[in-house]
């Protein structure tokens, strides 16, 4: 899934044309909370968003949810608008309940240490497209 | 879509309750259900789901309760969503993006920015908004297969 490998000076950055949610997790030093199973799955597009309203305006689906906000709704959110991966930063508690929605509507959730700047940052760089 | 032809109707009724956000996208949940298993068409099922998912956080967020109403045939659905609540005095204004009257608590849950409604429109062929203060609102919408 490598496209290039570009130097400058010390930093290697590594740029992605579709990640897989394994590098997405190893860059954002993530865990995985559940949906394992889909960590070889590729994604090409993001977005962050704590306004769940935001998200469901967005017509396009299979992307990779960036977001502060968890809570039950955000799942149904990702539910509704066909987005299969979340990624929650500042790790924010996941609840049995919002784990339990995932797992029947088969959506990986990772959570990450990082704020939503830094993982957006870390993602883009690395070559995950924004939606917009 | 391989099942559409064969079948000729469905209806499907939801109780919503106002003010409880852990079930709210459920009747939307199941409804998505149904539309996946009848073959329908992905995309369409996405602005089905979506404008109803945003209907049914209306009811959660602003009224008592209310009960959504889905007709599924062949040709496309029909959804009513008829709550008893405060009802929405200005219409207009309501379909405004960035208008709100949400609470604290429903923007904590990531809604209230003002822009369900606008989605709502954006989402169907056909809405239709009707309203008495102090009464309630039903929401009817209409989207093609």
């Amino acid at each position: 899934m490598i496209m290039s490998l570009i130097c400058e000076g010390d930093v290697i950055l590594k740029i992605f044309d579709k990640m897989t949610l394994k590098e997405i997790c190893n860059l954002v030093e993530g865990v995985v909370v559940c949906g394992e199973e889909r960590l070889d799955d590729t994604v090409e597009y993001a977005f962050a968003s704590d306004l769940m309203s935001d998200v469901l305006t967005i017509r396009k689906d299979h992307f990779l949810l960036i977001t502060g906000l968890a809570n039950i709704q955000s799942i149904r959110t990702a539910e509704m608008s066909d987005v299969p991966y979340l990624l929650l930063c500042r790790n924010k508690e996941v609840t049995p309940e919002m784990r339990e929605l995932a797992e029947d509507d088969n959506i990986l959730i990772i959570k990450s240490k990082y704020s939503l700047f830094k993982c957006a940052g870390l993602l883009y760089s690395a070559g995950l497209k924004p939606v917009y | 879509m391989p099942d559409l032809n064969r079948f000729i109707k469905m209806q499907l009724e939801y109780n919503v309750e106002g003010g409880d956000f852990t079930q709210a996208g459920y009747a939307s949940s199941q409804i998505k259900k149904s539309l996946k298993q009848l073959g329908v068409d992905p995309a369409v099922i996405k602005r089905v789901v979506v404008a109803l998912y945003e209907g049914e956080v209306n009811i959660v967020a602003h009224a008592y309760r209310g009960v959504i109403y889905a007709n599924i045939e062949s040709t496309g659905i029909k959804l009513k969503l008829e709550d008893e609540g405060p009802g929405i005095p200005d219409i207009e204004k309501a379909m405004t993006k960035g208008f709100s009257t949400a609470s604290s608590s429903v923007r904590e849950m990531g809604f209230g920015a003002g822009m369900g409604l606008p989605n709502i429109s954006e989402n169907a062929d056909y809405l239709l908004i009707e309203s008495e203060v102090g009464k309630g609102t039903t929401l009817n919408i209409e989207i093609k297969f």
